[in-house]
This record gives structure tokens, sequence and C-alpha cells, in this order.
């Protein structure tokens, strides 16, 4: 069986990252490095008033006074942050009123990207926001979801249009200071989306932000802030892609999710970040803190995750459970092929009496990789019976890859029941024999049983996703049977 | 504690090093005497470690060392009989017998016994005057001077210690047992150190047992290193009972060869700060190795174990059980670390770390961690926080045991699972007989005291 | 023995019993029957005081005392036993110690010195041989690694050990091979006396041609809606629950 592993080895290993195209487009940039007069230009690109110009400064001025940290089972180079790009937009007219005025090219593109921003083309009851680079490119659905008082635009335009909502809710979940990546995300920020559902609202369809990094030499910085008021619910979907290029790119998003009384907000992401070749050169160093907050009584945040690409992932998107009876849960798969490194995993603050939360988490490890699960589960002294239960599952296909956890369980409160368990494995070889009986070749009995592994999680997204996710997961694992 | 403490703290030690080295090397042996020099360095370098420290997240050592301790550079004279004050409670327990008071071997009579069977039971600094070349191969060859600021103190300060040698293919039926008592009339810190050689095919049982016999601060700062050769088996019981003004700095290395098997087993069951690491590592195909551990804990005691199994070769097993119930407004932790390194293919190793939380106020941190680079392994962890079992209470109520009782012996089954590990019957039996009073509240003073101190 | 009026209680604000009578004298057996989700284990509950269940209406008493006011405990040690439909697995404490902790509470409660090691140990070994348990059961934790079978004849065991007035079977007949059944039956029926008194709830006839009821009883809906003697479970067999179903 070892030849024939080699061999599939050898015929998929050049399988190409498909979103790895460059668009010619003439972009606006600004020079590379990071000072008070960056922010500034940031800030005045997009028209941002003074009071925002204030956040961002303020969060450089902390930033400067931070150091990257350095606990995450990860080994990072040494990043300049001189050496970075922190604006580049796609040269267009600064305001769309139609889908007429995007540029071709980028609507060919976001085409490409299998995200047509005709709506008439779009997938029903899908309603995308289209970042490239620092900009937002386009909204699709905005008008009929403003039909039911739902807010749906670009962070940019957020900042002009609904200042009230953005000053209140903007670094409420995720402060400023939080870290390293926050201060830097804070500080120069060039877009992302903002989501308001109103009181009541069914959000009738799934939102979604598409995030694209086509610019060379540039960092992501994007934001995004969804507000469920009261019995409200939203799904949200998040997905991205980068060009091949052999330099390393920084992304640094946050995202903050406030759900108030009897509200639900779903996140799914699927990210395919460009994960570097299969030497390890290039891709996407993608740092990102999600955070949601269950304010109100009776909320729910649900975060589902797919993490298939990126050079080295950090990333714990997580629920702070402050209302009484407010539940949480955490549901990724995160593959790792070639020099792939991920730390990943969810924090679950209980606050409020009753919270309860769960954490199911997938690695797969392929390659040279190595992919670590990192959770927090902490009960504070007044959250009588907190429930959370954790589940987080490894496995490891290759002897050269690595699968690690790394879970922190602290309880002040004696009603509490906690719980986690993890276990490590492979793929069996009778598993794989049984299939081949059947007439499926390896490799397919290798997808099947991946597919598998991670179907609770899978049936955790949103349809449209959940089968592009599927693919996604066996085009990243191509070649790594073993 | 502020930056500036945590230095000075280091200065003293040092200066007490430098101020002392004479006596220091006088009371002890030129072959641990050889070591120092090095681990002062690496102590200069590492210090006491912070909370920033990954390893001590959950333990604030250096609050420890703001308090003024003596420190005896030779062993006190005595004026009373050690029998006097202290007898083993075990009472069918036939066993070899060592004594360390504060630190240094008691003469039982002599300082060093060797057996029929070529077993040695004796000081460290004997030792080592009359075996050079097992002190030369296995004498500082695990302890991590280098990582650990309080292990490479250790290394600095430790003048004595119990050495215990069993050889090739002996077989020590007796139990090997060593009291370590701490008697001072003033604040006492006390660093020793231990080493345990099994060699080929041999087998033996060693049970520690630490007591605190007067109403006086103690920081017992203590290396042990364990060999475990090819095809031998030892079980290691570590019994720490001192009072709520003590603390017990632990630091054990063992490392097994091919076919070994050791089962080590911590009982924690009374003191007042807490902080053992255990590090255990797997060298020889087919060793096996078993970890338990209990810890027992009320009033604002705490306890923190940390352990960390390392598989470094193929086809070994490692299981590992820590249990613990806190009450009042104790605190505790729990940090096991397993490593399993490239192509240590066929590993199993199952950990599992359960507690109770019995108040509003008591506290646990929990963290288990696998680090894995093989793929053909069986791995698994599993860590709870939880409160008694109201099924399993409601049977007992329903059976006609009354609450109190029958959370009692829920509690105590709940520990049994740890106890029951213990191969010898009548030590389990006492136990199990120390754990039942612990959790009735019986042994809440040093048990063994006649002096009722606390 | 035992009085319930007018009981009525709910679980999790669902009411689950709706008002139920029933008495139970010395000597008699009694057999509650009703399909699944009738209040059958329910009723079971308040009796033996689990806290999950609250009553909101009505009395039970047991020998002239209010046992909804008792704790489990007392209730037990006044002579109620339950054999659990399923009972509980407690690892690491073994029967022994289980059984002797019972044991000396139920004769505190009657103010008798606790028995001596070798009398309570005597005990055990004669209780064992008349409900024909396997000896080894008794060295082992608690109900853990038990079969189903082995389950339910620990339960029979503990009830011979406790010697309660009345003892109450929660679906003792569940899981049961023709041979296990037999050996509880028999060792309900061995325990039988004059003083004291069954209820024995269960699901099918099957296990009332072992423990002959003296009244049959058909819990639906959380009332009693027919009473009568051991032929009542013959004609719900023949006709199966639906019968009652359809108001009959």
């Amino acid at each position: 069986m070892a030849n024939e592993q080699d061999k599939i080895l050898d015929e998929v290993t050049g399988s190409e990252y498909k979103y790895g195209f460059v668009t010619e487009i003439e972009t606006e940039t600004i020079p590379k490095g990071l000072n008070e007069d960056v922010v500034r230009i940031i800030s005045e690109k997009k028209g941002e008033p003074e009071w925002m110009l204030e956040f961002r400064l303020k969060a450089f001025r902390h930033w400067q006074t931070m150091e990257m940290p350095d606990w995450a089972h990860l080994n990072i180079p040494i990043i300049d942050y001189q050496g970075i790009i922190y604006y580049a937009a796609p040269k267009q007219k600064p305001s769309l009123n139609s889908l007429d005025e995007v540029d071709p090219i980028l609507k060919e593109t976001f085409d490409k990207l299998g995200i047509p921003l005709e709506e008439q083309k779009m997938l029903t009851g899908v309603a995308v926001d289209a970042v490239m680079d620092s900009t937002s490119v386009k909204t699709t659905f905005r008008e009929t979801l403003a039909e039911q008082g739902i807010i749906f635009c670009s962070m940019s335009e957020a900042i002009r249009e609904h200042p009230d909502l953005i000053k209140k809710y903007l670094a409420s979940v995720v402060p400023v200071t939080d870290n390293f990546f926050t201060a830097l995300n804070s500080a120069v920020f060039s877009d992302g989306s903002f989501c308001y559902i109103p009181k009541g609202v069914r959000c009738p369809m799934e939102l979604s932000t598409y995030f694209r990094i086509n610019a060379s030499n540039t960092g992501q910085f994007e934001r995004t802030l969804i507000v469920a008021d009261d019995e409200s619910y939203v799904s949200y979907l998040e997905g991205c892609t980068a060009p091949m290029r052999d330099e390393n790119q920084l992304h640094a998003a946050v995202v903050e999710i406030v759900v108030h009384d009897n509200a639900e907000v779903k996140y799914s992401t699927v990210q395919n970040w460009y994960p570097g070749d299969k030497d390890g050169k290039g891709g996407i160093y993608n740092f990102v803190t999600k955070r949601g907050i269950c304010k109100g009584k009776n909320s729910k945040i649900s975060w589902t995750q797919v993490e298939t690409g990126s050079a080295i992932t950090w990333k714990y998107p997580s629920c702070i459970l402050l209302g009484d009876n407010s539940y949480g849960e955490f549901y990724s798969v995160a593959v790792t092929n070639n020099h792939q490194q991920a730390d990943t995993g969810s924090k679950m603050i209980h606050i409020g009496k009753n919270s309860r939360s769960r954490i199911v988490s997938k690695g797969i490890s392929a390659g040279v990789s190595n992919n670590s699960y990192r959770g927090l589960v902490k009960v504070l002294k007044g959250a009588d019976n907190a429930r959370n239960f954790s589940q987080c599952d490894s496995l490891l296909l290759g002897d050269k890859c690595g699968a690690h956890t790394f879970p922190y369980l602290e309880v002040d409160n004696p009603s509490a029941i906690v719980e986690h368990e993890a276990t490590t494995s492979k793929i069996g070889e009778d598993q794989i024999f049984y299939c081949n009986q059947r007439g499926l070749s390896t490799e397919d009995a290798v997808g099947l049983i991946i597919n598998g592994y991670a179907k609770e999680v899978l049936n955790k997204l949103p349809m449209e996703f959940a089968v592009e996710a599927q693919k996604l997961l066996q085009i990243s694992l191509e070649g790594s049977v073993g | 504690m502020s930056k500036t403490a945590t230095l000075n703290i280091k200065d003293e030690m040092v200066n007490l090093y430098l101020n002392n080295l004479d006596l220091i090397s006088e009371g002890s042996s030129s072959l641990m005497n050889h070591h120092r020099e090095e681990a002062i360095q690496n102590f200069r370098i590492l210090g006491i470690p912070t909370l920033k420290n990954e390893k001590y997240k959950y333990s604030k050592i250096e609050s420890v060392f703001s308090n003024e301790y003596e420190k005896y550079f030779a062993p006190k004279h005595i004026t009373f009989k050690v029998d006097d004050i202290f007898r083993c409670d075990i009472p069918e327990l036939d066993t070899h017998l060592a004594l360390v008071l504060n630190g240094f071997y008691m003469p039982n009579p002599n300082r060093l016994q060797v057996m029929e069977n070529g077993v040695v039971i004796g000081s460290m600094i004997d030792a080592a005057a009359k075996y050079p070349h097992l002190f030369e191969k296995y004498y500082n060859a695990q302890a991590e001077n280098g990582s650990d600021g309080l292990v490479a103190l250790n290394t600095a300060f430790a003048q004595d210690g119990v050495f215990i040698y069993v050889p090739k293919g002996a077989v020590c039926t007796k139990p090997i047992q060593v009291i370590n008592l701490l008697m001072a009339e003033e604040n006492l810190l006390v660093q020793y150190r231990n080493l345990i050689i099994m060699e080929e095919s041999s087998q033996a049982n060693v049970l520690i047992c630490d007591h605190s016999l007067s109403p006086k601060r103690f920081v017992s700062n203590v290396v042990t290193e364990i060999i475990v050769e090819a095809n031998a088996q030892l079980e290691f019981v570590k019994m720490q009972n001192e009072h709520n003004d003590s603390t017990q700095l632990t630091h054990t290395y063992t490392k097994q060869e091919r076919d070994s098997k050791l089962i080590t087993n911590v009982l924690s069951l009374h003191g007042g700060f807490i902080r053992n690491n255990l590090y255990m590592q797997l060298a020889g195909e087919g060793a096996d190795a078993h970890a338990y551990g209990l810890y027992l804990t009320d009033r604002t005691q705490h306890t923190d174990n940390y352990t960390f199994i390392d598989h470094a070769v193929p086809n070994c097993t490692s299981n590992e059980l820590y249990k613990g119930i806190l009450d009042e407004q104790a605190t505790g932790a729990f940090n096991g670390r397993i490593l399993v390194r490239r192509d240590a293919q066929k590993t199993q190793a199952y950990q599992s770390n359960n507690n109770l939380l019995l108040t509003p106020d008591a506290k646990i941190r929990t963290k288990p961690q696998l680090e894995i680079y093989a793929d053909d392994v069986k791995c698994s962890h599993g860590a709870t926080v939880g409160q008694i079992d109201y099924e399993a209470l409601f049977y007992m109520r329903a059976r006609g045991i009354g609450e109190r009782e029958a959370k009692l012996l829920l509690m105590f089954g709940f520990t049994h699972e740890v106890v029951k590990q213990i191969s010898i019957e009548s030590l389990r039996e006492r136990i199990d007989d120390m754990v039942n009073k612990r959790l009735r509240g019986e042994l809440s003073r040093c048990h063994s005291c006649p002096m009722n101190c606390c | 023995m035992l009085v319930i009026k007018d009981l009525h209680a709910k679980i999790n604000d669902k009411e689950i019993l709706k008002g139920i009578n029933l008495e139970v004298k010395p000597g008699e057996v009694h057999a509650i029957m009703g399909p699944n989700g009738s209040g059958k284990s329910t009723l079971a509950s308040v009796l033996t005081g689990r806290e999950l269940v609250e009553v909101t209406h009505g009395s039970v008493t047991f020998n002239g005392k209010n046992v909804l006011e008792m704790p489990a405990e007392i209730r037990s040690r006044e002579g109620i036993f339950l054999s659990f439909q399923y009972p509980v697995e407690i690892p690491g404490v073994s029967m022994v110690n289980f059984m002797k902790a019972a044991v000396n509470e139920h004769r505190k409660y009657r103010n008798l010195e606790p028995l001596s090691a070798s009398d309570f140990l005597k005990l055990l070994r004669e209780r064992k041989e008349l409900v024909e348990i396997d000896s080894a059961l008794t060295n082992r934790s608690v109900n853990e690694g038990f079969s189903g079978g082995e389950k339910k004849k620990n339960e029979i065991f503990q009830m011979a050990m406790l010697e309660p007035k009345l003892s109450i079977l929660d679906e003792t007949d569940s899981g049961l091979d023709i041979d296990a059944l037999r050996v509880v039956a028999n060792g309900v029926n061995k325990l039988k006396t004059a003083e004291n008194a069954t209820i024995v709830i269960t699901h099918y006839q099957r296990l009332l041609d072992y423990i002959v009821p003296d009244f049959v009883h058909i819990l639906y809906n959380g009332r009693i809606v027919k009473s009568a003697g051991k032929e009542l479970a013959l004609e719900l067999e023949e006709k199966g629950y639906d019968w009652i179903k359809n108001g009959n």
C-alpha cells in the first residue's frame, strides 16, 4: 500500500490552490510602514469623522507599547511591521450607486471566485459584502434588507451613516487593548462589514462577507461588527481567499458580535487563505480575534469554522456568556497540511446563571504541519449551574505532523459541571482496506473517512457552504494519505 | 509580588550560597559539590518561577519565599529520640526504615545499610563516598537545572538526602519507607536530594512519608531522581501530610528503560502549599508508566500538580489518573502534559483528571495537554470538574443513608479509585483509613504528631 | 399502612400525577400497570422523595406519618424501599461498605446498636443465600460493571438486607431473562410476610405470574383509571393499552 500512497502523493501534491490568481487592476496604495501619519491617511481616505481618528490613534499608541504574543504553539518568523502596506484599494469611483459602476475587472474577479455580484445571478437568499484589500467593493441586497430595518453595509459606510450604533458597539466586545493584534487592527482597519438586526426581526437571508487579498505586500485588517437586538436572528457567513505569492502576507481581523435578549447569531467561516506552497513558501499569517457576547437572557451564539488555509492561524472565536440561560457553541474543523501551522480553539466565559456551552473541535494534520487546539472554559463564581462539554479530536495523516491539545479549565463555582475529552487517532488501515475492497480508491476512502470524521461540524454549516467546505477538505488533504 | 521582591529573593539566595559555600561543601560530598557552581549560575539566570512561566501559571511560588527562613548547613544536634515523638502509624507495615530530619539523614544506627541481597539504603553523603561510579553516572543526570530555577536552587544547596540502590535481579520484598520529618524552633527552608537506582530486573516498593512536627513555617524544595533499568519494577508512593504552614516544592524525575514498570502515587492529604512536579521519561521500548495522584484540600490550602510524561520511544504505555476534592477556600491545579515524540509509534497514553468542588469559594484550574508527533498512537485525555453525582446521592439516601454520610461515602469512593492502585494491602487499607478520616475532618492536623501544633 | 390521597405532582412545570388515590394494607401486593409516560415511575419517585418531583397537592401517609415531609433517607429508615428501575453505579464504593452503612443507619434509627463486623458479615451471607445472588457481587463496587440482571438481583438483595415494610419494585422485570426473572420473583416472595406490603410497577403481565397481586391498578395520564383483582392484568394483556386509551 505504501507504494500506492507514494504514487498518489506525487500525483496530487502538484494540485494548485485554485484561488491563487492575481487580478490585474490599478491599485491605489500608500507607502509601506506604520506611524501616526499612516493612521491619519487611512482615516482621511475613509472620510472618517474626528472621533474615529481618535479611536485609531489611541489604539496605535497603545499598540506601540505591546509585544507580539508568543504563548501559542507556533513558530512565527519575525514580522517586519514597517515592511507592510497598510492601505491598498482597487481604483474605482468611491461611491457605488448601481452595479454598473463596479469595475468589470473586479466583477470578473469575484465571478471567478464563485461570488457573482449581480443580484439576479446570486444564490438566492445570500446577501454579500465583497471586500478586496482595504475596501468594500459592493454590498448586494441592501435595499431588500433595509425594508425590514436590517442594516448591512461596509464598515466605512456604517461609520459615516450610523455613528451612534458604531460608537455604542465598536470595541465593546473586543477592547482595543485586548491583545497585540486587536490594537493593530483598531489602528489601521480599512473595511469590513457592519450588520444590525432590529428587534424581533428574523433576517430572511444569509448575510455574507467575502474577503479577498489581491495587492502584494499589503496586510488586510478588516473589522466586522454584528449586533442582534432582542428576539432577532441572523446567520452570517465569511469566506476568504488570496493569490499565491512567495511572500507572507498579514491578515489581522477583528470580529465582534453582540446578542441581546432571546436573540441568536450564527457565524460560519470557511477560511481558505493561501496556505503557502508545499515547501512552506508564502502564505497568509492569519491572526484573528473573534468574540461574541451573549448579553441578554436566553441569547445564543454559534461559531462554526472550517479552517483549511493560511500558513499560520492564530484564532480563538469566543463567547462571553453574560446573560442567564445563554448558550455558546463552537464547532471547528481545522486542517493543516505541508508546512501549515494552526493554533486555534475557543473560549467560553460563563458569567450568567444556567449558561451552557459546547465545543466540538476536529483537527486534521498532514504533511509536516502542526495543528493545535487551545481552549479556555472559565466558570465565574456567580455562574450557577453552568455546563460545558468539550470534545476535541485529532486525526494524524502521516508520521511527520503534529496534533496537540491544550485545554484550560478554570472553575470557581461548585454547581458547575465542566467536562473535556480529547482523543488522537489515525485512519485505520482496516478502514481503508474495507473501502478498497468495496472498490474505492485509497484517496477516495480517505476523503470519505475524513468527511465522516468532520461531519458533526460540517452539518452545522448552511447548506451552500457545507458542500463547498466538503470539497475544500478533500482538496486541502490531497496527497497526504498516510 | 513585585519585580524587585523577586530580584531580592534571587540575590538573597545567591549571596547565601556564596557566603556559605564552604559550609555547604564541607557538609556534603565532593560528587555533589561538583554540580553546585553551574547550578547557582543557572539559578542566577532563572530565579524563582513567576506566574508568567506557563508551567507555574497557577502557583505563586514567589509568595512562599517572601517569608524569612533559617537554613541549616549541617544537621542540628538534637536532644531527643525521634522514636519518642514520632511513630509510624501503619502498624502492620514491616518496612526498611529510613529517617530524614530537616533534610539530613538520621543514623539508624548507621548512615548506610547494606542488606543481604545487596540492597543499599542510606544517606546521600555516605553513598557518594562508597559508590562514586553510581553517582557519576546518575546524580544530576535528569534534573532540569537549565530550565527550572527551583531545581537549580536545589542542586546548588542540597547536601544530603536518601539513597536507595537495588542491584541487578534483587527483589526487595519488604517495602522501603522513608520518613521525612521537619522539626525546628524557627522557620526553616530545607533542600535535599534523593536518588533511587533500580538496576536491571530488580523490584522494590518505596514509600515516602512527609511530616511536620513543630508549629513553624517550613519550605521543602526537594529533587528526587529515579532510574528504572530494563525489566525492573518500582512502586513509588509519596504521602504528603504536613501542617498548614508548610510548603512542599517537589521535583521528581524518573527514567525508564526497556520493559520496565513504574507506578507513582502521590497522595497530598494535608499541607499548606504543595507544588509537585513529576517528569516521567519512557526511554526504553515496552516501558510502562502509571502516574496516580490524589489531593484533598480545605481551608486556604493550595495544591498544584504538574506532570510531564515523555514518550521518547515506540511501544510504551502510560496511564495517568489524578483526582482532587476541594473544600472551603482551597485552590487546586492540575497540569498534565503528555508528549509523544516523533517516531514513538504504537504509544498508548491515557490521562484523566477529575475534581470535586464542595463550596462556592473553592477553585480549580485544570490543564491537560497532549502533544503528539507520531500517527500510530492511541492517546486520550479527559478532565472534569463537577459536584457530587445527584443520582448516586439519591440512591444512597433511598437506602437510608443520611445525606452527610452518603456524601462522605461518595467522596471516599471517588478517592478510592486512586488509593486502590497501591499494591501493598496493609498500606492501602491504612491510606484508605487516613483518607476517610481526612474527609471526615478528623485529620485536620498532622496526624502522627503528638504536639497539637495547629 | 400507605394512604395516598388526591396526589398531584409535577416535574419541571409539567403535571405528571393528576390526582392519585391508593391505599395499601399490610400483607397486600398491589400491581400498578400503565403505558409509557403514564406516571408510574413518577409515583415511585414521589413516594421515595426524589427532589426532582414537586408535589403540588394531596397527601401521602405511611403508618400515620406524613411521608412528604420526610427526606429520602428517613423514608427508607421508616421502611419504604425502592427497587430502582435504573440502579446507579457508584465507582469506588464497595457493596459491603455501602450495605454496612445502610444497615447501621437503619438500626440507629430504631435505637439499636450497630452490628459488629462478624454479625454483619453473617447477615450478608444469609441474605445472599436467601436471594440466590452471586457471592462475588458484594465484593465489587456498587453496581459498577454489573449486567442488567445482576443490577436487579442486587436490588432484591438490598431489599433482603433492609427488610422494608413497603417495597416498591419499579420495572424490576425490565431487561431480565426468564431465569433472572424467576430469581428476582422468588426473592420477593420469600421476603413476603403478613406484615409487609409490596407495590409492583410493571409494564407487562409476565412478572405477575410470579408475584401474584391482590389488586391491579391501571395508571393512565396521571390517574388510576381502573382497579380490580389480578384478573385485570390478564384482561389488559389481552386487550392492550389501547383499550384503556380509548376511554374504557
